[in-house]
């Protein structure tokens, strides 16, 4: 991936909720009852103050409510509109409980954090400088809010992104019907610029540049390197067939280039997690007649979001439940995927197999981790592939942070923010004393 | 069904809902239009000597996305010739004779007076009513509020008018006055027939944040206006209470103020008016208004078995006491119920930070709980709760008989130790 082209296919897509005018932000943050130690607050990563950046719409202090969602949220833009708010802040929202509609929290959010990168409003100084440099290695939302809090206070931060676009997979993997790529770059342009962030591009840490030197040029090192390829089923017979593609990298695609789906008539999604759910009803929206997703457990054990299937199903999402693919058929090309189902205990019932016909088959059952990457680096922990921290980021050794995906194995954008969050302020004490 | 017709001050109409003077009566075609939806009567935009008016003239108040709960407008009387109204005046009574047309009137001297009086009287309408309110421009011009201010004045102008007049005379009484039975008093003395409150309450209602101007803004200046809407009810009610339960004062009264649906209506007629006059309501939604408040009035009555509005109308006055007479020893106490709390907690945050701290927070629920020992029955709680009748207050038996203050103090009766005072 380098840079972003005009016709890629995510173009294609219409935001699933729509930007809000003005009047329909009033209408809804006059209907917010200002809950005392509200339930939106505590299901935030971020610990947004909801309440209080509703009032302030409600008021007309825009710059007011921008501020204090991007104090507690620096990719609140991002968060407003890839939050499952569904089963986070909205999801708490006591208005259900009067038969009323829950606030639509990312709705509002997204109204003013809009404004406010429009606008380009950055709120408050930054710090005099430290003189103190702190590594950052990629570019994805964890390490983009650790910058960002860093260069507030004054430190300088310099990413290092062996790839050549800003925001990770907030920006190649984020539904286009909730976000497209270039808005989550704008963003993260807006914060390397207020956090006088230097970016290098192209550089893989551990590669290109061993950590050691990492760590002799700058006074701490923050890790957010995220995941790496998607997992395939390579052990299955037929594995080796083509058009059996990683999800993420199939989203990416989607996200960056204009790609050809000409000709496709049945595709098969493996997985049950957001991954798989995402995919299929992107698929379906970008005109694939038959998408069949294929997941070993029940519907209501799948990872991925309840309200997001059921948007899936929809547009048109068919499913096996409680079924797993035990090899790939076809001539050179995939034809179908052979699967069998299994017992309520996941054991394969004999004789169940049959073939889902498939000219395409996307496997989303997880990225590869990078753990091992910091082999090399004494007192770090990654035991199963995902760097070991404690709630600061610290990793054990002294100066060394992480946070994102590499750490919790693959959350939300919300998540990331927060873990960056708190590293960014954990760095600060180690740097100052403060 | 219950009968609705109304009579206030001799001035008879099919029911108690007029037109207050103001802009929805500005002509004759909109009184008309407005008579054809329902309304029983209509006050007529105030006569006088033709004013130019200004560009604006109308300021609201917006609360929590509710636009216009408070409204007020630097209009000044009709712009219009008296010829013009007084033609439109009579050809609305040939084809309405059994509405209730008014004329307000806004003069200086003495022969204007008169001349209008007996003009008005040739055009066929039904009552006068004497504008002693505008609390805006024409006061400027020793006219409209500057006369109801000055009991001397208003008794003397009333009596120029009542002496010659042959149809029902109003004085329509201005609220910007400390108390506002001298002015009744006055009124009356003047021999008017009866009265109608309230006017508009003097008022800046905004600025212009950016360009620093009061609004409605002219230009670079912005001027007091006259409050109005919904807003300025409470204060409508008690001024029509304050003259209805004076023993001095005996003249019918039509009730203005805030009144947008039936409710108000009741409320107005439970305090003493017999008829009751809208202006901003039908100014902000139209005169279709009219129509849910004969249903709802009508439906109302049938409810307390009232077959016409003599039934009830002042049926409140004597239950309006002094507060050294209230009943001290009764007490209620703050019920959340539940099943209804939906757990916003806003009852707690209200209760602690502007009431007496008796709502406690439980750590494994979101319910609050009222601590009925501590809780002084404010009602507080019961108006943040956004849940209708989650919250009520429940009365409680202290043991105590009942007793006023006044008693208290005569008597000695004694009354119950205070609650919520965190010695």
């Amino acid at each position: 991936m380098s840079i972003l082209s005009e016709r890629r296919t995510e173009t294609r897509f219409t935001d699933y909720k729509a930007a809000w005018s003005i009047d329909q932000a009033t209408v809804e943050a006059n209907r917010c009852l200002y809950c005392y130690d509200a339930p939106c607050i505590s299901k935030c990563p971020s610990a947004v103050n909801v309440p209080e950046f509703i009032r302030r719409i409600a008021t007309g202090n825009l710059e007011g409510s921008a501020e204090l969602i991007l104090a507690d949220n620096p990719l609140g833009m991002s968060c407003a509109r890839v939050c499952p708010v569904e089963v986070l802040c909205s999801g708490s929202c006591v208005l259900p409980d009067m038969g009323l509609p829950a606030i639509e929290i990312g709705r509002l959010q997204r109204f003013v954090t809009d404004m406010a990168l429009d606008g380009g409003w950055i709120f408050g100084d930054r710090a005099p400088a430290t003189g103190k440099r702190v590594a950052l290695v990629g570019a994805g939302p964890s390490s983009l809010a650790c910058a960002w809090y860093l260069g507030r206070l004054g430190h300088k931060p310099v990413i290092f992104e062996k790839d050549r676009l800003l925001g990770g997979l907030n920006t190649t993997a984020i539904a286009p019907y909730k976000m497209k790529a270039d808005r989550a770059i704008q963003e993260a342009e807006y914060l390397v610029a207020g956090a006088d962030a230097e970016v290098r591009f192209g550089v893989d840490v551990g590669t290109d540049l061993p950590w050691a030197e990492l760590e002799r040029d700058f006074d701490a090192v923050f890790v957010g390197v995220g995941l790496g390829p998607d997992r395939l089923m390579a052990r299955l017979p037929g594995s080796d067939l083509a058009g059996i593609e990683g999800a993420v990298e199939f989203i990416g695609q989607i996200k960056t280039r204009e790609i050809d789906l000409r000709g496709l008539e049945r595709t098969v999604v493996i997985g049950g997690g957001n991954t798989a759910v995402d995919l299929t009803r992107e698929l379906l929206e970008l005109g694939v007649p038959v998408v069949t997703l294929v997941y070993r457990r029940e519907q209501s054990s799948m990872k991925g979001y309840q309200h997001e299937w059921e948007q899936a199903v929809k547009g048109g999402a068919k499913a096996h439940w409680r079924t797993t693919p035990v090899g790939f058929v076809g001539r050179g090309a995939v034809e179908g995927v052979r699967c069998v189902r299994l017992t309520e205990d996941l054991v394969p019932i004999d004789g169940s197999d049959f073939v889902v016909p498939a000219d395409r088959v996307f496997v989303a059952i997880g990225q590869s981790r990078l753990g091992d990457l910091l082999e090399q680096v004494q007192d770090i922990q990654a035991p199963s592939g995902l760097v070991q921290v404690d709630e600061h980021g610290f990793t054990g050794r002294p100066g060394w942070y992480a946070g994102g995906d590499c750490v919790n194995g693959g959350r939300e954008v919300v998540n990331a923010a927060a873990e960056g969050k708190a590293a960014a302020l954990a760095i600060h004490q180690h740097l100052t004393g403060l | 069904m219950p009968d609705i017709s109304c009579n206030c001050a001799g001035i008879t109409a099919p029911n108690p809902f007029w037109l207050a003077s103001a802009p929805p009566t500005n002509t004759g075609d909109q009184i008309m239009r407005a008579f054809d939806l329902g309304w029983g009567g209509a006050v007529w935009k105030t006569l006088g000597d033709p004013v130019q008016n200004v560009s604006s003239r109308f300021g609201a108040i917006n609360h929590n996305g509710t636009r216009a709960i408070g409204f007020n407008n630097i209009e000044l009387i009709t712009d219009r010739p008296l010829e013009t109204n007084l033609r439109e005046i009579r050809e609305v009574k040939r084809l309405y004779p059994k509405h209730a047309v008014v004329a307000s009137l806004m003069f200086g001297g003495r022969d204007e007076w008169i001349d209008a009086v007996k003009r008005c009287e040739d055009a066929g309408a039904d009552g006068l009513e004497l504008n002693f309110g505008c609390p805006h421009g024409m006061c400027e011009r020793g006219m409209g509020s500057a006369v109801g201010q000055e009991p001397k004045i208003n008794e003397e102008i009333t009596r120029w008018v009542a002496d010659v007049a042959s149809i029902p005379v109003l004085i329509k009484l201005t609220p910007n006055v400390g108390d506002i039975l001298p002015h009744g008093l006055a009124s009356q003395r003047g021999g008017a027939d009866g009265v109608a409150l309230i006017n508009t309450v003097k008022s800046i209602i905004g600025v212009d944040l950016d360009r620093f101007v009061p609004v409605p803004r002219v230009g670079n200046k912005g001027s007091n206006g006259g409050y109005c809407g919904a807003a300025v009810r409470p204060i409508a009610l008690h001024m029509v209470a304050q003259l209805a339960r004076s023993k001095e004062f005996n003249l019918p009264i039509s009730g203005i103020g805030g009144i947008s649906d039936w409710r108000h209506v009741v409320e107005f007629l439970l305090l003493g008016s017999t008829s009751i006059q809208v202006a901003t309501a039908a100014m902000l939604q139209g005169f279709r208004i009219v129509e849910d408040m004969e249903s709802g009035l009508q439906s109302w009555m049938r409810s307390h078995g009232f077959e016409k509005l003599d039934d009830f109308v002042g049926l409140a006055v004597p239950n309006y006491s002094e507060w050294g007479d209230l009943d001290i020893n009764y007490e209620v106490v703050a019920d959340i119920d539940r099943d209804k709390c939906i757990g916003c907690q806003v009852c707690y945050v209200a209760c602690r930070d502007g009431g007496h701290d008796c709502i406690t927070l439980k750590s494994d629920s979101r319910i609050p709980e009222v601590d009925e020992k501590e809780c002084v029955g404010c009602n507080l709680c019961s108006h943040v709760c956004p849940v209708i009748d989650c919250i009520t207050m429940k009365e409680v038996d202290n043991g105590f008989a009942p007793a006023s203050w006044n008693e208290h103090l005569t008597k000695g009766t004694p009354i119950v130790p205070k609650k919520g005072v965190h010695e």
